[in-house]
C-alpha cells in the first residue's frame, strides 16, 4: 500500500492534488461529472471584495502547449461567495476548501480575508498577489518584496487560518520575495502564477487578447515552475505548493520532488475536466513505478546529496 | 455533458473550405439543437467547440469551416478516425418557447445548427421558414436539405450571384411568430434590430473550457454575466446587451 497523505500547514490531505484557482470555478462544475471528494482539495475562483466582471472578451488565446488568458478576476464579490456560492458547495465537497483572495489594496485583501475567516468550510486562504490580469493592483503587490510583506502581515492579522501567499513568475528574484512573506508571518507559498505572455493576430495585427497581454499557462511552464518551486524550497522553512504547466501524476512527483507539500493544477482541468481524478487515480502506480511508499519523504528529495 | 469518443464517418467539403463531418457514438448528452461539442485534436491545447448540426441516437453531424490549423487538421481526418469529445455541451434552443411560424435564420458558418433547429420544430408539430444568408453563390450549403424538410427557405447572397441579393435582414417572412437566429455578430444585431417578436440568438466567443469552468467567454446580459459557453451560447433577445 502507498500513502498519498500530505499535511498542508496542519491540515492532512487524502492527497497532494488541488485543482488550481480559476480552473474549478466554485467546484460544482466538475461535481456533476465526478465525486470531487477524492481531491486533496480545491482553490476557488479568486475573489474580490466587490464583484468584477473583468476583462472585455476575448480573453482567451491558444499557445503551443499552452493557453493565454486575461479573464481579470471576474468572480461575484465576496459576500455573495458567502452567502451563495459557499452553500451550494457545501453540498458537495465535505472537505475544508482553500479560499484564493485577490485584492487593488492591502485594506481590501484584509477585508476579503476577514470575511472568508468567518467561513467554517475554509481551511486556507491563498492570497494572489500575482494576477497580471488587472491593472493597479494584484500583480504590483507581488513583484515588490516590501509590498507582498505588507499584504502579507495586514491579512495575517485578520484570520487565524494558515495563509498561503501565491506569488507571480515575473520577477527577478522569487525567493528574495517567498523569502519576505515568510518573515512577514506567511504560513505557505504557493507557485507559480501565470506568465505574462503575448499573442498577435496576423490578420489583424493586433493583439489576440482585448486587454492585449494575458497570462501564460499550461504544460509549457512545467519547467519554469520547477525551477522556482526548487528555489523557494531552498530559501522558506514554511510548505510550498506548487503549480504550474502540472497535468500527470508523474509532473506531481516532479513538482513534489523539486520541493512542493501539495500540487495545483490548473490549465489542466480546462482541457480534461477529469484531469485531477485521472492524476489521483494514477498516483498510487506511478508511486510504486518510483518506488515511493510514501508520498511526504520525497518532498524536497532533488536538493538531497 | 458527458466526454465520449466518437468515430469519424465521413468527412466531405460542401463549399470551398467548409466540411461536413459525421460522427459515430453517444448522442444521449445532446439534448437541444444549438447545442456544441468541443473536439480535442492531437497537438493542440485547446479542444475545438464546433456546433452540432443534426443528431440521431446513433451519431452526429457537425459542419466546420477551415479558419486555422485545428480546424485544417480536422479536414483531413478520414474515416475510422477516433476523437476524444466533450459532447453535449451549452444551452440550445428551446424548442417550447418557439412560436409556431418561427423563422429559423442562419448566416454562413451559422447555418449548421439551424438545420437540426428547424428539424425539431417539424417533429414538434410546428411550421418553421428559413432564411440562409451567404456572401457569395459558391459558399452556399445545405440549402437542398432545407427545402427537403418541405419547408420554405430563402437564400440571400451579399452580391446578389444566387437567391435573394442582400442581407438575411432583407429576406425576413412577413408574417412569423417567433425567430431563432445563428451567424456573425452584425448579423445577429440586425436581426436583433429587424425583428418584430421575440426569439433567441446563438453567438460564438473565443473559450477556455467550454463547460463553465474558466470564465473565459463571459458576456453582460440584462439578466446578469452569463458564459456562453455554458448559460448560453444561446441567449433570450430580451436580455441581449450589445
Amino acid at each position: 500500500m502507498v500513502d498519498l497523505r500530505v499535511n498542508l500547514a496542519g491540515t492532512e490531505l487524502d492527497n497532494p492534488v488541488i485543482p488550481a484557482s480559476g480552473t474549478f470555478g466554485y467546484g460544482y462544475e466538475f461535481a456533476q461529472l465526478y465525486d470531487i471528494n477524492c481531491l486533496g482539495t480545491f482553490s476557488f475562483k479568486g475573489t474580490t471584495r466587490e464583484p468584477r466582471f473583468g476583462n472585455p472578451t476575448p480573453r482567451i488565446a491558444e499557445c503551443p502547449a499552452g493557453m493565454l488568458n486575461a479573464v481579470g478576476l471576474q468572480n461575484p464579490g465576496v459576500d455573495k461567495v458567502l452567502s451563495e456560492e459557499l452553500p451550494k458547495l457545501k453540498a458537495c465537497f465535505h472537505k475544508p476548501v482553500m479560499a484564493n483572495v485577490s485584492g487593488f489594496s492591502v485594506e481590501e485583501y484584509a477585508y476579503t480575508c476577514a470575511q472568508l475567516d468567518k467561513a467554517e468550510q475554509v481551511g486556507w486562504l491563498e492570497v494572489n498577489i500575482s494576477c497580471p490580469n488587472v491593472h493597479n493592483g494584484g500583480m504590483s503587490f507581488g513583484v515588490c518584496a516590501e509590498a507582498a510583506a505588507e499584504v502579507t502581515k495586514a491579512v495575517k492579522a485578520v484570520t487565524t487560518k494558515p495563509v498561503f501567499m501565491k506569488l507571480s513568475p515575473n520577477v527577478t528574484d522569487i525567493a528574495g520575495i517567498a523569502k519576505a512573506c515568510q518573515d512577514a508571518g506567511a504560513d505557505g507559498i504557493s507557485l507559480i502564477n501565470t506568465l505574462l505572455g503575448m499573442r498577435i493576430d496576423l490578420k489583424s495585427r493586433r493583439p489576440l487578447l482585448a486587454n492585449g497581454t494575458g497570462g501564460f499557462s499550461g504544460s509549457a511552464i512545467l519547467p519554469v515552475a520547477l525551477r522556482m518551486v526548487y528555489q523557494v524550497y531552498e530559501a522558506v522553512d514554511i510548505p510550498v505548493i506548487g503549480m504550474g504547466g502540472v497535468s500527470s501524476a508523474e509532473d506531481v512527483v516532479e513538482m513534489m520532488l523539486a520541493g512542493a507539500t501539495a500540487v495545483e493544477v490548473g490549465a489542466a482541468n480546462l482541457v480534461d475536466p477529469f484531469a485531477c481524478k485521472e492524476i489521483i487515480d494514477q498516483l498510487p502506480q506511478v508511486m510504486v513505478k518510483y518506488g515511493i511508499t510514501n508520498l511526504k519523504e520525497i518532498i524536497g528529495g532533488a536538493h538531497h546529496g | 455533458m458527458k466526454q465520449v469518443l466518437y468515430t469519424v464517418t465521413g468527412n466531405r467539403e460542401l463549399a470551398p473550405g467548409v466540411w461536413e463531418m459525421s460522427l459515430a457514438g453517444d448522442t444521449s448528452p445532446i439534448t437541444a439543437p444549438g447545442q456544441f461539442i468541443n473536439i480535442k485534436l492531437d497537438g493542440f491545447f485547446l479542444r475545438r467547440p464546433i456546433s452540432v448540426c443534426d443528431w440521431d441516437s446513433r451519431g452526429l453531424t457537425i459542419i466546420y469551416k477551415v479558419v486555422g490549423k485545428g480546424t485544417a487538421v480536422m479536414s483531413a481526418m478520414q474515416p475510422g478516425q477516433e476523437l476524444d469529445v466533450l459532447s453535449g455541451l451549452g444551452n440550445g434552443f428551446d424548442v417550447a418557447k418557439c412560436g409556431q411560424r418561427t423563422v429559423v435564420i442562419g448566416g454562413g458558418a451559422g447555418v449548421p445548427p439551424m438545420y437540426g433547429l428547424a428539424k425539431r420544430l417539424l417533429a414538434a408539430g410546428k411550421a418553421p421558414s428559413a432564411v440562409l444568408g451567404f456572401n457569395t453563390e459558391s459558399e452556399i450549403f445545405y440549402e437542398d436539405q432545407f427545402r427537403k424538410l418541405g419547408i420554405e427557405t430563402v437564400v440571400t447572397t451579399v452580391d446578389g450571384s444566387y437567391g435573394q441579393k442582400g442581407f438575411v435582414t432583407d429576406a425576413l417572412p412577413e408574417s412569423y411568430d417567433y425567430f431563432c437566429a445563428c451567424g456573425p455578430l452584425p448579423m445577429l444585431k440586425a436581426v436583433y434590430n429587424a425583428s418584430s417578436t421575440s426569439g433567441l440568438l446563438s453567438f460564438e466567443e473565443r473559450m477556455g473550457c467550454g463547460f463553465g469552468a474558466c470564465m473565459g467567454c463571459s458576456c453582460k446580459t440584462k439578466y446578469g454575466n452569463k458564459r456562453i459557453c455554458k448559460d448560453g451560447p444561446v441567449l433570450e433577445k430580451e436580455e441581449i446587451i450589445w
